[in-house]
């Protein structure tokens, strides 16, 4: 049996808060991982990943509430007692220990049969694609391998939930691309439950089955990408997960889940999303906006100020009453010259309102 | 969840200290025995009935220290225990209530009943006249306090102290425990002393006189006459430790970053000193400058001058102390300097600093926890020395050695001791925080878990320049003095009669043949043996104590901390002399009866010199990123594995500093050994002081000589056993013996292969 298996678990935060003297890192926070899913938790530095992570790993221990990993309480339980591994942002590999011996290391203490340790260890680098370099030092490995290695360390306990923090902030951006798209379907063939740690919200819509974004040590929205890319909850997650224009705008009146919405001079229908009659906040993607002629109808009367041509599409900043708005534009065989003025139309579906 | 071991039955722990504790009460020897324990003549004298070697269970069932019994009850109560979980409440509070009464009850029936039956009157009169008396506790006793202590321990992590790691809290009782019993109590006893008036009552009044007298703190030297004690100590420690930092910062560099060729012969030159006795150091001095020196005598004789006695007192000090204690500052701070991550230094080449700018921005301020840790140990190390003011002080009258003479010379006057001692102490602990101020909260953290790729830059020519002369005017002065050293052992008496001779050496170390064997007739042998197992028994245990200890100062958080570093680094500031006197005092009598044995000498090195492997082992470990130890910690290691299997590789050079320190002072030591060796247990350094007080020299100088050799030869045997650490760094894998703290002899690398 020397192949890398599964043991995904659950893991549930139930309004778990931590605080370090009287400094919240991260409050009330109440979280539902399925197993086998890869779950991101996304937002900007500072606002309490590492230490939600931490906490999930029993590094940090709760000050309030409950954390359960596979259906038991292990809100008490030390990381060692705890079924999980995680891959550090600076790898800690151990220097003085050959990458074989790194990858070993944590089975010696589970209590596998010695004989099995080295064949799980070398399964462990296979799966990285690390078979050959089990007698380097982790300073004879480049970066990314070094990575890979911390990886395999992580997979071959099996562990019930696999932890990365920010695993490639250390890598340069063609490695970023190929070891993320590696650990996702390493995560996707062994059904692994991963939890990932990032800043970076490309990343996360790439690899994740669910995003947590969290800003100032709560959860700000928790759903699928696309959940997050086209309903976002609230501006700062519709700013926060691509570029959003975010507007200010008046609720007319509400019937059926279908907003009546005043832009200055333009109208929208949209759908409420729970929201009331009177002021709002509108958020809409650069390309879901379009350019029209000035003047045309249900436009907002706006003057083009600056223009970039980049190949496969335009991009505009166009000054208007509302503030400056950002476009992307695919219409590429008519380029609006700069001070010329124009109408911002809004495309049917794509504008979210979001709460005021 | 990761399999818990064996939740049925006993908690394994448990197990083993309560049979620890049953073994102690019900096995061995209950009190002090007059032989050697481990020789196991015990077995032979009536054991285990006769009174002297019984058990204390085989005492209480004859009917006799039946205050021993409770002691039965109390180890019967965690049995108990059988098949509960340890997240039972009752289990941790059982085992808390057990260790608690029994380290209370034995301390209790150890300090009240004596010799005489009860120690103080008022226990007299409250139960009356007791009719039997003990005597100094032994093994057994030591065995089942150890076992309370413990069971205490694992009785507090079962309650979720330090997050239920029954290793951590247990490693913290320990090291709390024993640094409250030997260092604690004897010196406040000491202490206490300076309350005490001739005619044995106590009085503050003459406390505080004694403390601002004139004798302290005159400025005499300012206006012609002499200054006061301790300012003579104060400003002789603070140029020691400034100059012995300074140049061992000077060696490091050119020991670690430069192209210098003769690095090696660096190293061992700069090593000697440290194997020396330090009054050697003085003894050599006076060879050369003294009256009769050479030097003197060679430079009277060419200028017509007359010799005078300058070398006596602060020039003679100073040169004798530079010299002695640089290499402490070389072995602290190359670590540090190796240690500074080469990254930083090229990020910083990378950032247009060019190699000066590199140097002094970024590569200094990385090596500030060492720069003040090697002062401190300068400073302290001057303001506790006392061979070479004994030897060249001259009318520069110090601390230390007045600390000494308040007690042996005629004064015979423990309260002036002790307010001296207090006056030292107060400077060494204003070192000690001034230090930490300076430290700050900044991180200095530089090998991180990424397995640090890069190499060192070259230093800026000009500074390399400026090291090589320095260091090469150093080298030249060592070799002088050594030169020195070495020759005068063969001559016949320096100074009158410059022939030469063997004698020295087969009066101190002839070997004769019997019909037996091999017969060591020569005088030095007797300490020579002793010396050596004394001090290859302490350097371990020192190291291993120290070690643990910075482990727990530097990744651990647990309530209590602050009073714990105090605590476990106090020792650092109580010069030997003191700890001599406190041991005098506190281990005369039962219940901790040791004076006259080797366990004093043992104990007093131990904890003389544990602060130097806590040093070696916090900066080292602070260079180790944390991510490690929680690494280790999220793959299923428990506290205990961590600090075995991932800490203590990376310490192998503070590991090795601590051991090879330890060893050495506990060879070369002279301050509290001088009050604590016996017939039975003389040491070398006592022997040749008392050489030198016959005006032998000779024989001191070979004697030491000897010494020097011996301590080179196991400094490079303990080097070999324990290795170096492997982390690699790109580029210098050919030249890896430049990259470890190497202290003595180059030693072959074995290839790193597999
Ligand atoms: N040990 C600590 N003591 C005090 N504050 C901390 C500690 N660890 C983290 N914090 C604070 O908690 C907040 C969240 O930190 P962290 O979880 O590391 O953020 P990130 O989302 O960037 O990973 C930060 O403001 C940080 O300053
Ligand atoms: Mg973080």
């Amino acid at each position: 049996m020397s192949e890398v298996r599964s043991n995904a678990a659950t893991v549930k935060f139930d309004h778990v808060t931590k605080r370090y003297g009287s400094f919240t890192a991260v409050n009330d926070v109440s979280l539902d991982i399925e197993a086998g899913k890869l779950v991101t938790l996304l937002g900007p530095s500072g606002c309490g990943k590492t230490t939600t992570l931490r906490m999930i790993a029993g590094l940090e221990m709760a000050t309030e509430g409950r954390i359960m990993i596979g259906g038991k309480d292990v809100t008490c339980l030390p990381a060692t007692d705890r079924d999980v591994s995680m891959v550090f942002q600076s790898y800690a590999l151990f220097p003085h220990m050959t990458v074989m011996e790194n990858v070993e290391y944590g089975l010696k203490f589970s209590g596998v049969p010695k004989k099995e340790i080295t064949q799980k260890a070398q399964a462990g680098l296979e799966l990285v694609g690390l078979a050959k370099f089990g007698h380097r030092l982790p300073s004879e490995l480049s970066g990314g391998q070094q990575q890979r290695v911390a990886v395999a360390r992580a997979l071959v306990l099996e562990p019930q939930v696999l932890l990365f923090d920010e695993p490639l902030s250390n890598l340069d951006a063609k490695l970023r691309r190929h070891v993320r798209e590696e650990i996702r379907e390493i995560q996707q063939n062994l059904g692994l439950t991963v939890v990932y740690v990032t800043h970076d919200q490309e990343e996360a819509l790439a690899v994740s089955d669910r995003i947590v974004v969290m800003n100032n040590a709560v959860i700000a929205q928790d759903g699928t990408p696309r959940d997050l890319y086209e309903a976002p909850a609230n501006a700062f997650v519709a700013d926060f997960i691509g570029e959003a224009n975010i507007f200010d705008c008046e609720i007319e009146s509400v019937s059926k889940a279908i907003a009546t919405v005043k832009l200055g001079p333009v109208t929208l229908k949209l759908p409420s999303r729970g929201q009331t009659p009177g002021p709002a906040k509108l958020a809409a993607r650069p390309r879901r906006i379009e350019l029209a002629k000035a003047g045309a109808q249900n436009t907002l009367p706006g003057k083009i100020a600056k223009s970039t041509y980049v190949g496969s599409h335009a991009e505009y900043v166009v000054s208007t009453d509302k503030g400056e708005i950002f476009i992307i534009s695919q219409d590429v065989d008519q380029i609006h010259a700069p001070e010329a003025t124009v109408g911002v139309a809004f495309a049917r579906s794509g504008p979210v309102l979001i709460g005021a | 969840m990761r399999a818990e071991s064996s939740t049925a039955g006993f908690h394994p722990t448990v197990l083993l200290w309560l049979a620890v504790g049953w073994i102690g009460y019900a096995v061995v020897p209950w009190y002090g025995l007059d032989d050697n324990f481990f020789l196991l003549g015990w077995l032979l004298d009536g054991y285990p009935l006769d009174d002297d070697v019984a058990p204390a269970l085989f005492l209480n069932l004859q009917g006799q220290k039946l205050w021993l019994a409770p002691f039965a009850l109390l180890l019967a109560l965690p049995l108990t225990l059988y098949g509960r979980n340890r997240n039972d409440p009752l289990f941790g509070k059982l085992l808390i209530a057990v260790g608690a009464i029994g380290m209370g009850w034995f301390f209790m029936q150890g300090f009240g009943i004596g010799l005489r039956g009860w120690n103080f009157a008022w226990l007299n009169q409250l139960f009356g006249e007791l009719d039997d008396r003990q005597f100094g506790m032994g093994y057994g006793a030591l065995l089942t306090v150890t076992a309370f202590l413990f069971l205490f321990c694992v009785g507090l992590a079962a309650r979720g102290a330090v997050g239920g790691d029954v290793f951590v809290v247990s490693a913290i009782g320990f090291v709390v425990a024993t640094v409250g019993v030997f260092i604690f109590m004897p010196v406040l006893q000491m202490l206490a002393n300076a309350l005490v008036t001739p005619d044995g009552g106590y009085s503050l009044g003459s406390f505080i006189s004694k403390i601002f007298s004139e004798r302290l703190w005159s400025l005499g030297c300012f206006t012609g006459t002499r200054c006061g004690v301790a300012l003579n100590s104060l400003f002789l420690a603070i140029l020691v430790g400034v100059l012995t930092t300074l140049l061992g910062l000077v060696f490091a560099l050119v020991a670690t970053r430069t192209g210098f060729r003769y690095r090696r012969l660096l190293r061992a030159l700069t090593v000697l000193p440290i194997i020396t006795p330090p009054f050697v150091i003085g003894l050599a001095i006076i060879l050369l400058f003294g009256l009769s020196g050479a030097v003197t005598q060679f430079v009277s004789g060419i200028f017509g001058i007359q010799p005078t006695r300058w070398v006596y007192g602060l020039p003679g000090l100073l040169m004798a102390q530079v010299l002695a204690f640089t290499p402490i500052a070389f072995l602290v701070l190359i670590g540090v300097v190796e240690g500074v991550s080469p990254s930083m230094e090229e990020a910083s080449q990378t950032l247009r600093a060019n190699r000066w700018q590199t140097f002094w921005n970024v590569s200094l301020p990385l090596m500030r926890p060492g720069l003040a840790n090697a002062f401190l140990l300068g400073f302290i190390e001057s303001m506790a020395d006392f061979g070479n003011p004994l030897v060249l002080g001259g009318n520069f009258d110090v601390l230390s050695t007045e600390i000494f003479f308040a007690i042996v010379g005629a004064q015979n006057d423990p309260a002036q001791a002790a307010v001296l001692a207090i006056v030292l102490l107060f400077f060494t602990l204003g070192a000690f925080y001034a230090q930490r101020f300076w430290l700050g909260r900044k991180s200095y953290t530089t090998m991180s878990g990424k397995g640090d790729a890069g190499v060192h830059p070259r230093l800026p020519s000009l500074l390399e320049k400026g090291l090589f002369t320095v260091a090469g005017l150093w080298a030249f002065f060592t070799i002088f003095v050594y030169a020195t050293i070495f020759y005068g052992s063969f001559v016949t008496r320096w100074g009158i009669d410059y022939s030469l001779t063997l004698q020295h050496y087969v009066k101190s170390f002839s070997i004769g043949r019997t019909e037996h064997g091999i017969h060591f007739s020569g005088a030095a042998w007797s300490s020579f043996w002793t010396t050596i197992e004394i001090a290859l028994i302490s350097a371990p245990l020192t190291a291993a104590i120290g070690l643990v200890t910075a482990y727990l100062l530097v990744r651990q958080h647990f309530k209590g901390k602050e009073a714990f570093e105090f605590g476990t680094m106090l020792s650092f500031a109580i010069p030997g002399t003191v700890i001599g006197v406190a041991y005098v005092i506190a281990f005369n009598v039962p219940p901790i009866e040791l004076t006259g044995t080797g366990i004093i000498l043992v104990l007093s090195f131990i904890f003389r010199n544990m602060p130097v492997g806590v040093r070696a082992g916090i900066a080292s470990m602070s260079q180790i990123d944390k991510s490690l130890d929680e690494s280790s910690l999220t793959l299923g290691a428990n506290s205990w594995q961590t600090f075995r299997k991932v800490i203590l590789p990376l310490l192998r050079p503070a590991i090795l500093a601590a051991l090879v320190y330890s060893f050495v002072r506990a060879m070369t030591a002279i301050s509290a050994i001088i009050f604590l060796v016996s017939a039975r247990y003389d040491m070398s350094t006592s022997y040749i002081v008392g050489r030198v007080e016959n005006n032998e020299y000779g024989i001191a100088i070979a004697y030491s000589t000897v010494l020097i050799v011996v301590m080179l030869i196991v400094i490079g045997l303990m080097q070999l056993v324990v290795g170096s650490r492997r982390i690699g760094r790109r580029g210098v894998e050919s030249d890896m013996s430049q990259s470890r703290t190497n202290v003595a002899a180059p030693v072959v690398q074995t290839p790193g292969a597999g």
